[in-house]
């Protein structure tokens, strides 16, 4: 398994292992009073927000703690430039995420037409973002294994 | 994903001159390893500017090391 390959099997794991930890840790902070208070507002406000910046950490140190143990354990050094296939696998990765993404978005505003608590418009957008995150680091296994 | 519909020789040229390794060939042509064992399993169509580099680096025409289609000396065997 090549060097590229591992680490979306990385990415695919700490994606999910962050969404889960941190999704667990804020349940229990949920707020007790009615679904559209100002402090429910703010939670679903902080959750989003939060949850971006602790996966950008995260995503940055385990990517660090990767290639030094994958330097050890192979003796090889990590690629330090993309070419033009990871270029280009890169792009149908995102464009996927993208699609993914955006499905999400009308459906989470499709959940307010239809006279949703905007709590379920919160739940919607976090979870197309989760996915829309794993289709990414999915479609990047999927292409350097079978080919672009 | 279907099989690309451009093949080469690279692995055979590898093997040709002096045994070169998918690195150095990598190396030399300024992609990745990856690339070239992506390229060799036929699972990448490079783009024109990488066909010419590696064309370039074994010192020969373009279609002396890609091929469109079937592999030449198949269709020879077949007509």
């Amino acid at each position: 398994m090549t060097y590229q390959e591992k680490k979306s099997i990385v990415s695919i794991i700490s994606t999910i292992l962050i969404f889960i930890s941190f999704s667990a840790y804020k349940y229990v902070q949920y707020p007790k009073e009615g679904l559209e208070s100002t402090e429910t507002l703010h939670y679903w406000g902080s959750f989003v927000l939060v949850l971006t910046l602790v996966s950008i950490f995260a995503h940055i140190v385990i990517s660090i703690v990767f290639n030094i143990v994958f330097r050890i354990t192979t003796g090889e050094k990590e690629p330090t430039f993309a070419d033009e296939l990871d270029k280009h696998i890169e792009l149908k990765a995102n464009r996927n995420g993208f699609f993914v993404f955006i499905l999400g978005f009308l459906l989470a505003m499709g959940s307010l037409v239809i006279d949703q608590p905007a709590q379920v418009m919160f739940i919607i957008l976090i979870i197309s973002g989760f996915i829309s995150d794993l289709t990414g680091s999915v479609s990047k296994l999927y292409h350097y294994r079978r080919g672009v | 994903m279907g099989k690309n519909l451009v093949g080469n020789h690279i692995r055979k040229l590898r093997f040709n001159h002096d045994e070169m390794t998918q690195q150095q060939l990598a190396d030399k042509v300024g992609v990745t390893r990856q690339t070239i064992v992506a390229l060799e399993k036929g699972n990448y169509s490079p783009s024109l500017e990488l066909a010419f580099r590696i064309a370039h680096a074994f010192s020969l025409h373009l279609e002396e090391v890609f091929f469109y289609g079937e592999h030449p000396s198949k269709e020879e065997d077949g007509g």
